[in-house]
Protein backbone atom coordinates (compact mmCIF):
# COMPACT_ATOMS: atom_id res chain seq x y z
CA UNK A 1 0.00 0.00 0.00
CA UNK A 2 1.27 3.42 -0.89
CA UNK A 3 -1.14 6.03 -0.52
CA UNK A 4 -1.56 6.16 3.37
CA UNK A 5 -0.30 9.55 2.65
CA UNK A 6 -4.17 10.59 2.79
CA UNK A 7 -4.33 10.02 6.47
CA UNK A 8 -4.64 13.75 7.58
CA UNK A 9 -4.15 12.38 11.62
CA UNK A 10 -1.21 13.91 13.23
CA UNK A 11 -0.34 11.31 16.56
CA UNK A 12 0.14 13.05 19.68
CA UNK A 13 -0.88 12.51 23.29
CA UNK A 14 -1.79 16.07 23.60
CA UNK A 15 -5.16 17.96 25.40
CA UNK A 16 -7.05 18.18 22.79
CA UNK A 17 -5.96 14.32 20.57
CA UNK A 18 -7.34 13.04 24.10
CA UNK A 19 -10.79 15.38 24.21
CA UNK A 20 -14.25 13.50 22.83
CA UNK A 21 -14.16 13.86 18.80
CA UNK A 22 -17.90 15.09 19.70
CA UNK A 23 -16.93 18.15 21.09
CA UNK A 24 -14.49 19.00 18.80
CA UNK A 25 -16.26 18.45 15.90
CA UNK A 26 -19.08 20.75 17.36
CA UNK A 27 -16.91 23.35 19.12
CA UNK A 28 -15.36 22.98 15.04
CA UNK A 29 -18.69 23.78 13.61
CA UNK A 30 -19.25 26.76 16.07
CA UNK A 31 -16.40 28.53 15.53
CA UNK A 32 -16.72 28.19 11.62
CA UNK A 33 -20.42 29.48 12.16
CA UNK A 34 -19.30 32.10 13.93
CA UNK A 35 -17.06 33.29 11.25
CA UNK A 36 -19.91 33.53 9.14
CA UNK A 37 -21.63 35.44 11.06
CA UNK A 38 -19.28 38.12 11.97
CA UNK A 39 -19.94 41.31 10.11
CA UNK A 40 -17.30 42.53 7.43
CA UNK A 41 -14.88 44.59 9.13
CA UNK A 42 -15.00 43.19 12.56
CA UNK A 43 -11.43 43.44 12.66
CA UNK A 44 -10.84 43.42 16.84
CA UNK A 45 -13.75 39.76 16.43
CA UNK A 46 -11.25 38.61 13.95
CA UNK A 47 -8.07 39.10 15.67
CA UNK A 48 -10.16 36.97 19.07
CA UNK A 49 -11.01 34.53 16.80
CA UNK A 50 -7.39 33.78 16.00
CA UNK A 51 -6.16 34.00 19.14
CA UNK A 52 -8.50 31.01 19.21
CA UNK A 53 -7.07 29.31 16.86
CA UNK A 54 -3.84 29.57 18.01
CA UNK A 55 -4.93 28.67 21.36
CA UNK A 56 -6.08 25.18 20.25
CA UNK A 57 -3.13 25.16 18.00
CA UNK A 58 -1.11 24.96 21.46
CA UNK A 59 -2.75 22.95 23.00
CA UNK A 60 -2.67 20.63 20.23
CA UNK A 61 1.25 20.46 20.57
CA UNK A 62 1.60 20.24 17.14
CA UNK A 63 3.08 23.60 16.69
CA UNK A 64 1.49 26.93 15.94
CA UNK A 65 2.67 27.36 12.01
CA UNK A 66 1.09 23.60 11.43
CA UNK A 67 -2.55 24.63 10.18
CA UNK A 68 -1.02 28.30 8.60
CA UNK A 69 1.19 25.67 6.22
CA UNK A 70 -1.35 23.59 5.16
CA UNK A 71 -4.35 26.71 4.52
CA UNK A 72 -3.62 27.64 1.42
CA UNK A 73 -5.86 24.79 -0.44
CA UNK A 74 -8.95 27.22 -0.08
CA UNK A 75 -6.38 30.16 -1.74
CA UNK A 76 -7.63 29.47 -5.06
CA UNK A 77 -11.12 30.09 -4.64
CA UNK A 78 -10.59 33.45 -3.30
CA UNK A 79 -10.30 34.36 -6.97
CA UNK A 80 -13.99 34.11 -7.68
CA UNK A 81 -14.46 36.46 -4.41
CA UNK A 82 -12.30 39.03 -6.65
CA UNK A 83 -14.91 41.11 -8.28
CA UNK A 84 -16.40 42.60 -5.09
CA UNK A 85 -13.73 44.43 -5.05
CA UNK A 86 -14.85 46.40 -7.79
CA UNK A 87 -18.61 45.63 -8.05
CA UNK A 88 -19.52 47.50 -4.04
CA UNK A 89 -19.74 51.06 -4.54
CA UNK A 90 -17.81 52.91 -2.26
CA UNK A 91 -15.02 55.97 -2.61
CA UNK A 92 -12.91 54.96 -5.01
CA UNK A 93 -8.81 54.11 -3.99
CA UNK A 94 -7.26 52.27 -6.86
CA UNK A 95 -7.97 53.03 -10.99
CA UNK A 96 -6.75 50.48 -13.33
CA UNK A 97 -7.43 49.97 -16.42
CA UNK A 98 -6.73 46.91 -18.09
CA UNK A 99 -9.34 46.42 -21.41
CA UNK A 100 -12.02 48.04 -19.12
CA UNK A 101 -11.31 51.07 -16.76
CA UNK A 102 -11.63 48.90 -13.02
CA UNK A 103 -11.82 50.82 -9.88
CA UNK A 104 -11.33 49.19 -6.40
CA UNK A 105 -13.44 50.89 -3.86
CA UNK A 106 -13.06 51.24 0.10
CA UNK A 107 -16.34 49.59 0.44
CA UNK A 108 -15.20 46.58 -2.13
CA UNK A 109 -11.71 46.03 -0.42
CA UNK A 110 -13.18 45.86 2.90
CA UNK A 111 -15.80 42.88 2.02
CA UNK A 112 -12.88 41.05 0.33
CA UNK A 113 -10.53 41.55 3.10
CA UNK A 114 -13.70 39.74 5.51
CA UNK A 115 -14.21 37.05 3.52
CA UNK A 116 -10.71 35.74 2.69
CA UNK A 117 -10.14 36.11 6.77
CA UNK A 118 -13.27 34.06 7.29
CA UNK A 119 -12.32 31.62 5.25
CA UNK A 120 -8.67 31.52 6.26
CA UNK A 121 -9.76 30.90 9.45
CA UNK A 122 -11.80 28.25 9.24
CA UNK A 123 -10.28 26.42 7.05
CA UNK A 124 -7.39 26.42 9.65
CA UNK A 125 -9.44 25.03 12.31
CA UNK A 126 -10.96 22.26 9.96
CA UNK A 127 -7.03 21.46 9.44
CA UNK A 128 -7.00 21.21 13.38
CA UNK A 129 -9.94 19.17 13.83
CA UNK A 130 -8.61 16.28 11.42
CA UNK A 131 -4.90 16.37 12.45
CA UNK A 132 -6.08 15.63 15.89
CA UNK A 133 -9.23 13.56 15.65
CA UNK A 134 -8.52 9.98 14.18
CA UNK A 135 -10.94 9.97 11.06
CA UNK A 136 -13.20 6.54 12.61
CA UNK A 137 -13.82 8.84 15.79
CA UNK A 138 -15.03 11.79 13.81
CA UNK A 139 -17.68 9.03 12.11
CA UNK A 140 -18.64 8.10 15.18
CA UNK A 141 -19.20 11.82 16.05
CA UNK A 142 -21.43 11.79 13.26
CA UNK A 143 -23.19 9.00 14.26
CA UNK A 144 -23.82 9.91 18.03
CA UNK A 145 -24.87 13.16 16.71
CA UNK A 146 -27.46 11.63 14.64
CA UNK A 147 -26.18 11.50 11.33
CA UNK A 148 -28.30 8.93 9.18
CA UNK A 149 -26.37 5.59 9.65
CA UNK A 150 -26.32 4.66 5.89
CA UNK A 151 -24.36 7.79 5.06
CA UNK A 152 -21.64 7.12 8.51
CA UNK A 153 -21.62 3.32 6.94
CA UNK A 154 -21.05 4.34 3.05
CA UNK A 155 -18.48 7.33 4.32
CA UNK A 156 -16.60 4.41 6.78
CA UNK A 157 -16.46 2.33 3.61
CA UNK A 158 -14.93 5.32 1.27
CA UNK A 159 -12.05 5.78 4.28
CA UNK A 160 -11.49 2.34 4.46
CA UNK A 161 -11.44 1.66 0.74
CA UNK A 162 -9.85 4.22 -0.76
CA UNK A 163 -6.45 3.56 0.12
CA UNK A 164 -6.55 0.17 -2.20
CA UNK A 165 -8.82 1.53 -5.06
CA UNK A 166 -6.22 4.76 -4.97
CA UNK A 167 -3.39 1.89 -4.89
CA UNK A 168 -5.60 0.32 -8.23
CA UNK A 169 -5.59 3.70 -9.68
CA UNK A 170 -1.95 4.40 -9.32
CA UNK A 171 -1.52 0.99 -11.17
CA UNK A 172 -4.32 1.69 -13.57
CA UNK A 173 -1.63 4.92 -14.26
CA UNK A 174 1.67 3.59 -14.01
CA UNK A 175 0.37 0.72 -16.95
CA UNK A 176 -0.95 3.50 -19.47
CA UNK A 177 2.20 5.37 -18.75
CA UNK A 178 4.52 2.11 -19.45
CA UNK A 179 2.74 1.72 -22.65
CA UNK A 180 2.87 5.68 -23.62
CA UNK A 181 7.00 4.93 -24.37
CA UNK A 182 7.84 7.85 -26.36
CA UNK A 183 10.83 8.79 -29.07
CA UNK A 184 12.19 11.82 -28.64
CA UNK A 185 10.71 14.80 -30.83
CA UNK A 186 8.05 12.67 -31.66
CA UNK A 187 4.13 13.53 -31.16
CA UNK A 188 3.02 10.78 -28.80
CA UNK A 189 -0.17 9.33 -28.58
CA UNK A 190 -3.55 9.75 -30.63
CA UNK A 191 -6.33 12.23 -30.64
CA UNK A 192 -7.91 13.78 -27.45
CA UNK A 193 -10.45 11.98 -28.42
CA UNK A 194 -8.60 8.94 -28.10
CA UNK A 195 -6.63 9.55 -25.00
CA UNK A 196 -10.12 10.31 -23.39
CA UNK A 197 -11.35 6.91 -24.47
CA UNK A 198 -8.12 5.52 -22.45
CA UNK A 199 -9.08 7.21 -19.58
CA UNK A 200 -12.67 6.47 -19.89
CA UNK A 201 -11.77 2.70 -20.16
CA UNK A 202 -9.78 3.04 -17.14
CA UNK A 203 -12.39 4.58 -15.17
CA UNK A 204 -14.34 1.83 -16.66
CA UNK A 205 -12.19 -0.64 -15.45
CA UNK A 206 -11.75 0.69 -12.04
CA UNK A 207 -15.46 0.40 -11.71
CA UNK A 208 -15.64 -3.25 -12.56
CA UNK A 209 -12.53 -3.82 -10.31
CA UNK A 210 -14.21 -2.11 -7.61
CA UNK A 211 -17.80 -3.63 -8.22
CA UNK A 212 -16.17 -6.82 -7.90
CA UNK A 213 -14.27 -6.08 -4.92
CA UNK A 214 -17.47 -5.11 -2.86
CA UNK A 215 -19.33 -8.47 -3.42
CA UNK A 216 -15.72 -10.24 -1.72
CA UNK A 217 -15.83 -7.61 0.65
CA UNK A 218 -19.79 -8.51 1.69
CA UNK A 219 -18.74 -12.04 1.57
CA UNK A 220 -16.01 -11.75 4.02
CA UNK A 221 -17.79 -9.28 6.33
CA UNK A 222 -21.01 -11.95 6.38
CA UNK A 223 -18.55 -14.62 7.03
CA UNK A 224 -17.09 -12.38 10.44
CA UNK A 225 -20.75 -11.63 11.43
CA UNK A 226 -21.70 -8.29 9.86
CA UNK A 227 -25.42 -7.73 10.87
CA UNK A 228 -25.55 -4.48 9.02
CA UNK A 229 -23.99 -1.92 11.23
CA UNK A 230 -19.92 -1.35 11.87
CA UNK A 231 -19.25 -1.71 15.59
CA UNK A 232 -16.71 0.04 17.46
CA UNK A 233 -14.90 -0.87 20.85
CA UNK A 234 -14.42 2.75 21.43
CA UNK A 235 -16.95 4.15 23.98
CA UNK A 236 -16.97 7.39 23.62
CA UNK A 237 -18.35 8.76 26.96
CA UNK A 238 -18.04 12.43 27.80
CA UNK A 239 -16.48 12.98 31.00
CA UNK A 240 -16.47 16.47 32.81
CA UNK A 241 -13.14 18.09 31.55
CA UNK A 242 -14.76 17.35 27.71
CA UNK A 243 -18.10 19.48 29.63
CA UNK A 244 -15.27 22.32 30.41
CA UNK A 245 -13.44 22.33 27.37
CA UNK A 246 -16.78 22.66 25.23
CA UNK A 247 -18.59 25.19 28.20
CA UNK A 248 -15.02 27.47 27.35
CA UNK A 249 -15.09 27.22 24.01
CA UNK A 250 -18.51 28.34 23.77
CA UNK A 251 -18.21 31.34 26.15
CA UNK A 252 -15.13 32.32 23.87
CA UNK A 253 -17.09 31.97 20.97
CA UNK A 254 -20.15 34.21 22.44
CA UNK A 255 -17.47 36.70 23.32
CA UNK A 256 -16.27 37.35 20.44
CA UNK A 257 -19.54 37.49 18.93
CA UNK A 258 -20.77 39.81 21.30
CA UNK A 259 -17.02 41.53 20.52
CA UNK A 260 -18.05 41.74 16.82
CA UNK A 261 -21.81 43.31 17.05
CA UNK A 262 -21.25 45.73 19.73
CA UNK B 1 -0.14 12.81 -7.38
CA UNK B 2 -2.00 12.24 -4.14
CA UNK B 3 -5.14 14.78 -3.49
CA UNK B 4 -5.10 17.81 -5.56
CA UNK B 5 -8.41 19.48 -6.19
CA UNK B 6 -9.34 19.68 -9.81
CA UNK B 7 -11.84 22.14 -10.07
CA UNK B 8 -13.24 25.20 -8.85
CA UNK B 9 -16.56 24.21 -7.71
CA UNK B 10 -15.81 23.30 -3.89
CA UNK B 11 -17.33 26.23 -1.67
CA UNK B 12 -15.31 27.01 0.88
CA UNK B 13 -16.25 28.46 4.60
CA UNK B 14 -16.77 32.05 4.58
CA UNK B 15 -17.57 32.56 0.90
CA UNK B 16 -21.24 32.09 1.44
CA UNK B 17 -23.55 33.84 3.73
CA UNK B 18 -25.37 31.99 6.66
CA UNK B 19 -28.68 32.04 4.93
CA UNK B 20 -27.58 30.73 1.90
CA UNK B 21 -25.98 28.10 3.64
CA UNK B 22 -29.11 27.28 5.49
CA UNK B 23 -31.21 27.11 2.08
CA UNK B 24 -28.72 24.99 0.99
CA UNK B 25 -28.73 22.86 3.64
CA UNK B 26 -32.91 22.43 3.84
CA UNK B 27 -32.89 21.95 0.36
CA UNK B 28 -29.92 18.94 0.68
CA UNK B 29 -31.72 17.71 3.87
CA UNK B 30 -34.87 16.93 2.46
CA UNK B 31 -33.46 15.25 -0.46
CA UNK B 32 -31.11 13.28 1.37
CA UNK B 33 -33.97 12.08 3.68
CA UNK B 34 -36.27 10.92 0.75
CA UNK B 35 -32.69 9.16 -0.54
CA UNK B 36 -31.95 7.43 2.77
CA UNK B 37 -35.93 6.14 3.05
CA UNK B 38 -35.96 4.81 -0.47
CA UNK B 39 -33.02 3.27 -0.23
CA UNK B 40 -33.56 1.35 3.17
CA UNK B 41 -36.95 0.27 1.06
CA UNK B 42 -35.54 -1.34 -1.58
CA UNK B 43 -31.84 -2.20 -1.05
CA UNK B 44 -30.83 -5.56 0.70
CA UNK B 45 -28.06 -5.19 3.60
CA UNK B 46 -25.05 -5.94 0.86
CA UNK B 47 -26.11 -2.75 -1.10
CA UNK B 48 -24.24 -0.79 1.59
CA UNK B 49 -21.14 -1.73 1.29
CA UNK B 50 -21.50 -1.48 -2.56
CA UNK B 51 -22.46 2.28 -2.23
CA UNK B 52 -19.00 2.45 0.07
CA UNK B 53 -16.47 0.99 -2.11
CA UNK B 54 -18.74 2.64 -4.94
CA UNK B 55 -17.74 6.14 -3.00
CA UNK B 56 -14.11 5.40 -2.83
CA UNK B 57 -14.31 4.48 -6.60
CA UNK B 58 -15.60 7.91 -7.48
CA UNK B 59 -13.35 9.40 -5.10
CA UNK B 60 -10.00 7.50 -6.78
CA UNK B 61 -11.32 7.99 -10.51
CA UNK B 62 -11.76 11.30 -10.02
CA UNK B 63 -7.76 10.90 -10.03
CA UNK B 64 -7.88 9.24 -13.56
CA UNK B 65 -6.75 12.57 -16.23
CA UNK B 66 -6.18 12.66 -20.01
CA UNK B 67 -3.74 15.35 -21.52
CA UNK B 68 -5.89 17.74 -23.75
CA UNK B 69 -4.06 20.60 -24.58
CA UNK B 70 -1.70 23.14 -22.73
CA UNK B 71 -1.12 21.42 -19.97
CA UNK B 72 -4.67 21.12 -19.34
CA UNK B 73 -6.45 17.66 -18.78
CA UNK B 74 -9.31 16.24 -18.85
CA UNK B 75 -11.04 14.96 -15.48
CA UNK B 76 -14.05 12.72 -14.30
CA UNK B 77 -16.26 14.61 -11.55
CA UNK B 78 -18.77 11.22 -11.16
CA UNK B 79 -22.04 12.76 -10.53
CA UNK B 80 -23.69 11.25 -13.74
CA UNK B 81 -21.82 8.09 -13.78
CA UNK B 82 -22.51 7.11 -10.45
CA UNK B 83 -26.43 8.02 -10.59
CA UNK B 84 -26.23 6.12 -14.08
CA UNK B 85 -24.46 2.93 -12.67
CA UNK B 86 -25.89 2.83 -9.41
CA UNK B 87 -29.22 3.90 -10.16
CA UNK B 88 -30.36 8.18 -9.05
CA UNK B 89 -30.81 7.98 -5.08
CA UNK B 90 -27.84 5.00 -4.54
CA UNK B 91 -25.99 7.77 -6.81
CA UNK B 92 -26.82 10.71 -4.49
CA UNK B 93 -26.04 8.72 -1.23
CA UNK B 94 -22.77 7.97 -2.96
CA UNK B 95 -21.83 11.32 -4.08
CA UNK B 96 -22.60 12.69 -0.65
CA UNK B 97 -20.55 10.47 1.09
CA UNK B 98 -17.74 11.81 -1.58
CA UNK B 99 -17.75 15.59 -0.91
CA UNK B 100 -18.01 15.07 3.23
CA UNK B 101 -14.94 13.16 3.12
CA UNK B 102 -13.74 15.86 0.76
CA UNK B 103 -14.59 18.63 2.75
CA UNK B 104 -13.75 16.87 5.98
CA UNK B 105 -10.45 15.06 5.14
CA UNK B 106 -8.99 17.24 2.91
CA UNK B 107 -10.80 20.62 3.37
CA UNK B 108 -12.02 20.74 -0.31
CA UNK B 109 -15.04 22.60 0.53
CA UNK B 110 -16.33 23.79 3.78
CA UNK B 111 -17.92 21.99 6.83
CA UNK B 112 -20.78 24.61 6.95
CA UNK B 113 -21.72 25.45 2.95
CA UNK B 114 -21.32 21.36 2.81
CA UNK B 115 -24.76 21.29 2.01
CA UNK B 116 -24.70 24.07 -0.80
CA UNK B 117 -21.54 21.40 -2.41
CA UNK B 118 -23.69 18.51 -1.81
CA UNK B 119 -26.31 20.26 -3.57
CA UNK B 120 -24.39 21.30 -6.33
CA UNK B 121 -22.08 18.57 -7.49
CA UNK B 122 -24.16 15.58 -5.55
CA UNK B 123 -27.63 16.02 -5.81
CA UNK B 124 -28.43 18.48 -8.93
CA UNK B 125 -25.49 16.63 -11.23
CA UNK B 126 -27.42 12.64 -10.28
CA UNK B 127 -30.54 14.51 -11.26
CA UNK B 128 -29.89 15.32 -14.18
CA UNK B 129 -27.00 12.81 -15.13
CA UNK B 130 -30.09 10.43 -14.48
CA UNK B 131 -33.10 11.87 -15.62
CA UNK B 132 -32.10 12.72 -18.83
CA UNK B 133 -30.30 9.12 -19.29
CA UNK B 134 -33.38 7.75 -18.07
CA UNK B 135 -35.60 9.29 -20.73
CA UNK B 136 -34.01 7.13 -22.74
CA UNK B 137 -33.38 3.80 -21.33
CA UNK B 138 -35.22 1.50 -24.15
CA UNK B 139 -33.31 2.96 -26.74
CA UNK B 140 -30.37 1.12 -28.69
CA UNK B 141 -26.80 1.34 -26.88
CA UNK B 142 -25.42 4.48 -28.88
CA UNK B 143 -28.81 6.74 -28.13
CA UNK B 144 -28.09 5.92 -24.52
CA UNK B 145 -24.04 6.46 -24.54
CA UNK B 146 -24.66 9.94 -26.65
CA UNK B 147 -27.71 11.04 -24.28
CA UNK B 148 -25.44 9.88 -21.08
CA UNK B 149 -22.41 12.46 -22.38
CA UNK B 150 -25.05 15.22 -23.13
CA UNK B 151 -26.23 14.41 -19.63
CA UNK B 152 -22.78 13.99 -17.86
CA UNK B 153 -21.87 17.79 -19.42
CA UNK B 154 -25.33 18.93 -18.11
CA UNK B 155 -24.69 17.69 -15.32
CA UNK B 156 -21.38 19.87 -14.68
CA UNK B 157 -23.07 22.83 -15.94
CA UNK B 158 -26.13 23.16 -13.59
CA UNK B 159 -23.15 22.04 -10.60
CA UNK B 160 -21.62 25.47 -12.34
CA UNK B 161 -24.57 27.68 -12.25
CA UNK B 162 -26.13 26.36 -8.98
CA UNK B 163 -22.88 27.28 -7.52
CA UNK B 164 -22.47 30.70 -9.06
CA UNK B 165 -25.94 32.21 -8.55
CA UNK B 166 -25.23 31.02 -4.75
CA UNK B 167 -21.96 33.03 -4.38
CA UNK B 168 -23.93 35.91 -6.13
CA UNK B 169 -26.65 35.55 -3.77
CA UNK B 170 -24.21 35.95 -0.87
CA UNK B 171 -23.07 38.87 -1.93
CA UNK B 172 -19.60 37.30 -2.90
CA UNK B 173 -19.09 37.79 -6.59
CA UNK B 174 -20.54 39.73 -8.89
CA UNK B 175 -22.86 37.82 -11.04
CA UNK B 176 -21.81 39.74 -14.24
CA UNK B 177 -18.23 38.28 -13.99
CA UNK B 178 -18.96 34.67 -12.07
CA UNK B 179 -21.69 33.50 -14.25
CA UNK B 180 -19.55 33.93 -17.90
CA UNK B 181 -16.58 32.42 -15.55
CA UNK B 182 -18.45 29.49 -14.24
CA UNK B 183 -20.43 28.36 -17.27
CA UNK B 184 -16.91 28.85 -19.46
CA UNK B 185 -14.23 26.81 -17.41
CA UNK B 186 -17.36 24.02 -16.92
CA UNK B 187 -18.19 24.01 -20.71
CA UNK B 188 -14.69 22.61 -21.05
CA UNK B 189 -14.31 20.55 -17.38
CA UNK B 190 -17.54 19.03 -18.47
CA UNK B 191 -16.73 17.96 -21.96
CA UNK B 192 -13.79 16.27 -19.92
CA UNK B 193 -16.95 14.56 -18.23
CA UNK B 194 -18.68 13.72 -20.77
CA UNK B 195 -16.14 11.99 -22.90
CA UNK B 196 -15.05 9.97 -19.58
CA UNK B 197 -18.31 8.81 -19.09
CA UNK B 198 -19.74 7.98 -22.10
CA UNK B 199 -16.65 5.99 -22.68
CA UNK B 200 -16.30 4.22 -19.36
CA UNK B 201 -20.32 3.11 -20.18
CA UNK B 202 -19.41 2.27 -23.00
CA UNK B 203 -16.58 -0.48 -21.43
CA UNK B 204 -18.87 -1.27 -18.90
CA UNK B 205 -21.60 -2.14 -21.74
CA UNK B 206 -19.17 -4.59 -23.46
CA UNK B 207 -17.79 -6.51 -19.92
CA UNK B 208 -21.02 -6.49 -17.79
CA UNK B 209 -23.71 -5.47 -20.07
CA UNK B 210 -25.70 -7.04 -16.71
CA UNK B 211 -24.81 -4.00 -14.44
CA UNK B 212 -26.66 -2.15 -17.18
CA UNK B 213 -29.36 -3.94 -18.44
CA UNK B 214 -32.92 -4.44 -17.41
CA UNK B 215 -32.43 -5.88 -13.94
CA UNK B 216 -29.98 -3.06 -13.06
CA UNK B 217 -30.21 -0.38 -10.35
CA UNK B 218 -29.57 2.19 -13.14
CA UNK B 219 -33.55 0.64 -14.68
CA UNK B 220 -35.01 0.83 -11.47
CA UNK B 221 -35.84 4.73 -11.43
CA UNK B 222 -39.44 5.68 -12.12
CA UNK B 223 -40.65 8.14 -14.42
CA UNK B 224 -40.81 11.35 -12.84
CA UNK B 225 -36.52 11.41 -12.79
CA UNK B 226 -36.75 12.01 -16.30
CA UNK B 227 -39.25 14.99 -15.30
CA UNK B 228 -36.97 16.40 -13.13
CA UNK B 229 -33.47 16.12 -15.11
CA UNK B 230 -35.35 17.64 -18.05
CA UNK B 231 -36.86 20.68 -15.81
CA UNK B 232 -33.37 21.32 -14.13
CA UNK B 233 -31.71 20.71 -17.55
CA UNK B 234 -34.31 22.89 -19.14
CA UNK B 235 -34.02 25.87 -16.49
CA UNK B 236 -29.71 25.76 -16.91
CA UNK B 237 -30.05 26.04 -20.28
CA UNK B 238 -32.31 28.92 -20.48
CA UNK B 239 -31.04 30.78 -16.96
CA UNK B 240 -27.46 30.53 -18.14
CA UNK B 241 -28.06 33.01 -21.57
CA UNK B 242 -30.34 35.01 -19.47
CA UNK B 243 -28.31 35.27 -15.91
CA UNK B 244 -24.92 35.92 -18.58
CA UNK B 245 -26.66 38.60 -20.93
CA UNK B 246 -28.89 40.04 -18.75
CA UNK B 247 -27.67 39.69 -15.05
CA UNK B 248 -30.06 43.06 -13.95
CA UNK B 249 -33.18 41.48 -15.29
CA UNK B 250 -32.00 38.87 -12.70
CA UNK B 251 -30.80 40.59 -10.46
CA UNK B 252 -34.46 42.44 -10.21
CA UNK B 253 -36.24 39.73 -9.78
CA UNK B 254 -33.99 38.76 -6.83
CA UNK B 255 -34.57 41.52 -5.32
CA UNK B 256 -37.84 41.83 -6.06
CA UNK B 257 -38.63 38.15 -4.30
CA UNK B 258 -36.07 39.86 -1.33
CA UNK B 259 -33.41 37.46 -2.28
CA UNK B 260 -30.71 40.05 -1.55
CA UNK B 261 -31.03 43.20 1.06
CA UNK B 262 -30.64 46.37 -0.90
CA UNK B 263 -26.95 46.89 0.47
CA UNK B 264 -25.57 44.41 -2.08
CA UNK B 265 -27.34 45.05 -4.81
CA UNK B 266 -24.25 47.37 -6.63
CA UNK B 267 -25.25 49.10 -9.51
CA UNK B 268 -22.30 47.33 -11.69
CA UNK B 269 -21.08 50.06 -13.47
CA UNK B 270 -17.88 49.29 -13.66
CA UNK B 271 -17.89 47.52 -17.09
CA UNK B 272 -20.75 50.22 -18.57
CA UNK B 273 -21.00 48.90 -21.96
CA UNK B 274 -20.53 45.12 -20.82
CA UNK B 275 -21.91 42.48 -22.98
CA UNK B 276 -20.51 39.07 -23.44
CA UNK B 277 -19.17 39.05 -27.37
CA UNK B 278 -20.11 35.68 -27.77
CA UNK B 279 -23.32 35.52 -27.19
CA UNK B 280 -24.61 38.50 -28.80
CA UNK B 281 -26.71 41.22 -27.06
CA UNK B 282 -30.43 39.91 -26.56
CA UNK B 283 -31.77 37.95 -24.47
CA UNK B 284 -33.40 35.85 -26.56
CA UNK B 285 -30.84 36.03 -28.96
CA UNK B 286 -28.90 34.45 -26.43
CA UNK B 287 -31.16 31.75 -24.97
CA UNK B 288 -31.24 30.91 -28.89
CA UNK B 289 -27.33 30.75 -28.91
CA UNK B 290 -27.30 28.66 -25.50
CA UNK B 291 -29.81 25.90 -27.11
CA UNK B 292 -27.96 25.68 -30.52
CA UNK B 293 -24.89 25.31 -28.03
CA UNK B 294 -26.69 22.00 -26.64
CA UNK B 295 -27.33 20.85 -29.86
CA UNK B 296 -23.99 20.94 -31.23
CA UNK B 297 -23.17 19.10 -27.99
CA UNK B 298 -25.98 16.99 -28.13
CA UNK B 299 -24.96 15.72 -32.19
CA UNK B 300 -21.23 15.94 -31.42
CA UNK B 301 -21.56 13.19 -28.44
CA UNK B 302 -23.90 11.24 -30.54
CA UNK B 303 -21.07 11.09 -33.00
CA UNK B 304 -18.91 10.00 -30.19
CA UNK B 305 -20.85 7.52 -29.24
CA UNK B 306 -21.42 6.38 -32.50
CA UNK B 307 -17.69 6.27 -33.01
CA UNK B 308 -16.81 4.60 -29.91
CA UNK B 309 -19.53 1.93 -30.36
CA UNK B 310 -18.22 0.97 -34.07
CA UNK B 311 -14.85 0.82 -32.75
CA UNK B 312 -16.09 -1.87 -30.23
CA UNK B 313 -17.89 -3.79 -32.38
CA UNK B 314 -15.10 -4.09 -34.74
CA UNK B 315 -12.79 -5.35 -32.50
CA UNK B 316 -14.83 -6.49 -29.15
CA UNK B 317 -10.94 -7.87 -27.30
CA UNK B 318 -10.33 -3.99 -26.76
Amino acid sequence: MHSDAFDRYHHENSALHRLDPRIKLVVTIAFILSNALLPDGAWMAFALAWLFLILASALSELGLGFTFRRSFIALPFALMAVTVLFSIPGNPIFQFHLMWDFTITDAGLLRFVSIVIRSWLSVQMAILLVAVTRFPDLIHAFEHLRVPAILTTIIAFLYRYLFVLTDEVIRLLRARQSRSATAQGQRSGGSVMWRARVAGNMAGQLFLRSYERSDRIYNAMLARGYAGQLRTLNPHELHGRDWAYAIVAFLFILALQFVGRF
Amino acid sequence: MLYSPVEPMHIPDGFLSIAISVVCWVITIVTLGIAISRTNKSLEERQVPLMGVMAAFIFAAQMINFPVAGGTSGHLLGGALAAITLGPWAGMLVMTAVIAVQGLLFQDGGLVVMGANILNMGLLTAAVGYGLYRSVIGSNRSTRLAVAGVAAWLSVMTGALATSLQLWLSGTANLQVVVPTMLGVHALIGLGEALITVAALSFIFRTRPDLLGEQSASAQGGRGWVFAGVIIALAVVLLSPFASASPDGLERVAINMGFIETGQSAPYEIIPDYTIPFLGETALSTIVAGAVGVIVVLAIAFIAGRSLQNRSTANPKS
